[in-house]
């Protein structure tokens, strides 16, 4: 009999130096990783990024240039896709438009023999974890775009693979209803603990899903860690802009004060945490998230890390919060976002403020990086 | 006048309708009406209305012969043509290949050629092949004009299938020959069936073709082609008539059915 791991292989899912060529040009290049069995993994990035080609070559639908992939110990990496371990959620869902509900939920198990009685009893069971058992009778085209997404998460899970693979898969559903089965999907996963890989462009549906993300940029990945990680301390320009928003001003390490770095920028000294820096040299970005930031009236006492002589360039009231942009003195604007949480009054456009905020949220990229990439 | 203008603004699409629908109809209705023909020799004058006609549709000489010789070479044609018009279809609209582009155009050939030319050429290839005129060569003729309309036909239904969802197949433990089964097949079938329709109904039609390869075996287009010149007798009309209903019937059910499908949310 041919080697079939689809219901014997389980694990961790490892990626060895995974590289998928077009021409010369490398869609993915050169990546290696680790997904933890059990976690619910994204690998976030922007379209073109190799993001969706690596995880056609997990699900087989890909041929790699070069590398293997693992789950566990068995290789899987020139396996057909229906011997492998690994189902799918498709960006369109892909649900058999000929099928009934039931039988499009059923198309996996019946394939590998199992019988009737079983059949039954796992696709009602299925059904009833996504809350449509009342939709077994239906063919495809007769749901709504909510329904059709959770069929297609029933279709896949109920073979309990050792890897679900999730392609954008709330890419086609309006936002309410998206942030909806973001909290579905996460709970789905708590409840089977199968490994979820999900493959995503927006930032937010990757952090409110996923314990781990990997951003992911050219075919490779610029970071990887927990969401509170990247976006607390970001290695890398791209990493800093594509999650959140970020200000990253040039600057000059000047000092040491036990555990921070005293940076000069433009003139000012201000205090990084050494433990949030990835500098190598003298020459540093450094950054600050815009809600980090507190605006005041020039003049007025504050602490922390200041940056005087600012004026507001730009005012938007958007409810929750105000943005500012901020002209500084040295030509370049900055964002800050202020909670609307207080009575003060809002600053308006040409007033003159001085800029504050903790150092323990001061974070460091090295100077080589481009302050531009990845922004939106 | 000011009326007039409104209510032809209003109506015209429907009036434009009903001429065009009567436009088309106006023939089949004669045939029908001259079914019930209490004809004699020909069938061009009325003479009154019976039922013996349809009670008895075998009566002219040799009719249901030629009936059933059509029906023989549709049917056989349409099975030789639509499984190999269906294979290349596949291959042209799932497959690149040497030689994929020239394939398309060649396909196209036989469909742009004149019958007379094609009908004329076949029977000059078949003399001198020593094969003599009469079902089997005018089967392998069907067969070669047939598949064209076939590999058009389904090429366009496997164009308009979404590529992933046989992927999904084979990420749900399908292997090809499951996948194909399960899923290709099921989702090109309707452009099969509409492919096979056309087929035998091209076949069962033709002519120009059958009559210069046929030799002795008569077909019902040929026999109500000789017929022409003593009086087509009034079961020709039964014939035809019995064929537009069931065609009729075909394409009926096969809607009654695909909206039903849609209907049920």
């Amino acid at each position: 009999m041919a080697v079939d791991a689809s219901t014997s292989a389980r694990g961790d899912l490892i990626l060895k130096n995974l590289t998928k060529s077009y021409g010369d040009f490398n869609a993915v290049d050169d990546l290696s990783l680790v997904i933890p069995k059990g976690s619910f993994f994204a690998l976030l990035g922007p379209s073109g990024c190799g993001k969706t080609t690596t995880l056609r070559m997990v699900a087989g639908l890909e041929e790699p240039t070069a590398g293997s992939i693992f789950v566990g110990e068995t290789e899987i990496t020139d396996m057909k896709p229906y011997r492998r371990p690994v189902n799918t959620v498709f960006q369109n869902y892909a649900l058999f438009p000929h099928l009934s509900i039931f039988e499009n939920i059923a198309f996996g198990l019946r394939r590998r023999g199992i019988s009737d009685a079983e059949v039954k009893s796992a696709v009602d069971k299925v059904l009833n974890l996504v809350e449509l058992p009342q939709l077994a009778t239906r063919k495809p085209n007769q749901l709504s775009g909510g329904q059709q997404q959770r069929i297609a998460v029933a279709r896949a899970i109920v073979n309990r693979p050792a890897l679900l693979l999730l392609d954008e898969p709330l890419g086609a559903l309006d936002l309410k209803l998206r942030r909806q089965m973001q909290i579905e999907l996460k709970w789905i996963q708590t409840e089977i603990g199968i490994t979820f890989v999900h493959v995503t462009h927006d930032q937010e549906e990757a952090m409110t899903m996923a314990d781990t993300i990997a951003v992911m940029n050219k075919g490779k990945i610029e970071q990887m860690g927990s969401p509170e990680e990247l976006y607390d301390s970001p290695k890398t320009a791209f990493v800093a802009n594509f999650l959140g928003q970020s200000n990253l001003i040039p600057g000059q390490v000047s000092g040491n004060d036990g555990n921070n770095l005293i940076v000069d920028l433009f003139g000012t000294k201000v205090s990084v945490p050494k433990a949030r820096s990835s500098a190598h040299g003298v020459s540093v970005l450094v950054g600050i998230r815009p809600e980090k930031f507190r605006i005041s009236p020039e003049g007025k006492n504050v602490s922390g890390n200041v940056l005087t002589g600012g004026k507001v360039s730009d005012v938007s009231y958007i409810g929750v919060s105000t943005q500012y942009q901020v002209e500084m003195p040295w030509g370049k604007e900055l964002m800050v976002f202020e909670q609307n949480d207080d009575d003060e009054e809002m600053l308006r456009k040409g007033e003159n403020v001085t800029l504050s905020w903790e150092p323990i949220f001061t974070f460091a990229l090295d100077g080589s990086e481009n302050a531009a990439a990845g922004s939106h | 006048m000011k009326k007039l203008t409104r209510w032809l603004s209003k109506n015209l699409i429907k009036v434009y309708a009903f001429l065009g629908f009567t436009y088309l109809f106006i023939p089949v209705f004669y045939t029908f009406a001259f079914s019930f023909n209490n004809s004699g020799r020909s069938n061009l004058v009325w003479k009154g209305f019976t039922l013996k006609n349809w009670k008895n549709p075998c009566g002219a000489p040799d009719i249901c012969m030629a009936l059933g010789n059509s029906l023989k070479i549709g049917l056989i044609s349409t099975i030789l043509a639509t499984v190999l018009g269906t294979l290349i279809a596949f291959a042209l609209g799932r497959y690149k290949f040497a030689g994929r582009s020239t394939t398309n155009l060649l396909i196209f050939l036989p469909m742009a050629t004149p019958e007379i030319v094609l009908g004329a050429s076949l029977l000059t290839m078949f003399l001198n092949l020593g094969i003599t005129p009469g079902l089997v060569p005018t089967i392998i003729a069907h067969v070669m004009f047939c598949i064209s309309f076939v590999v058009v036909t389904v090429k366009a239904r496997i164009a308009s299938l979404d590529p992933r969802l046989e992927q999904a197949a084979m990420d749900l433990y399908a292997n090809e020959w499951q996948t194909f089964r399960r899923v290709t097949l099921p989702l090109v079938a309707p452009g099969i069936a509409a492919a096979a329709l056309l087929s035998f109904s091209l076949s069962f039609d033709d002519f120009i073709i059958t009559n210069f390869n046929s030799g002795t075996v008569t077909t019902f287009p040929k026999f109500v082609y000789t017929a022409a010149a003593r009086g087509i007798p009034a079961q020709a009309n039964v014939i035809g008539s019995s064929m537009f209903f069931i065609a009729l019937i075909v394409v009926v059910v096969g809607q009654v059915l695909s909206n039903k499908r849609k209907v049920k949310i």
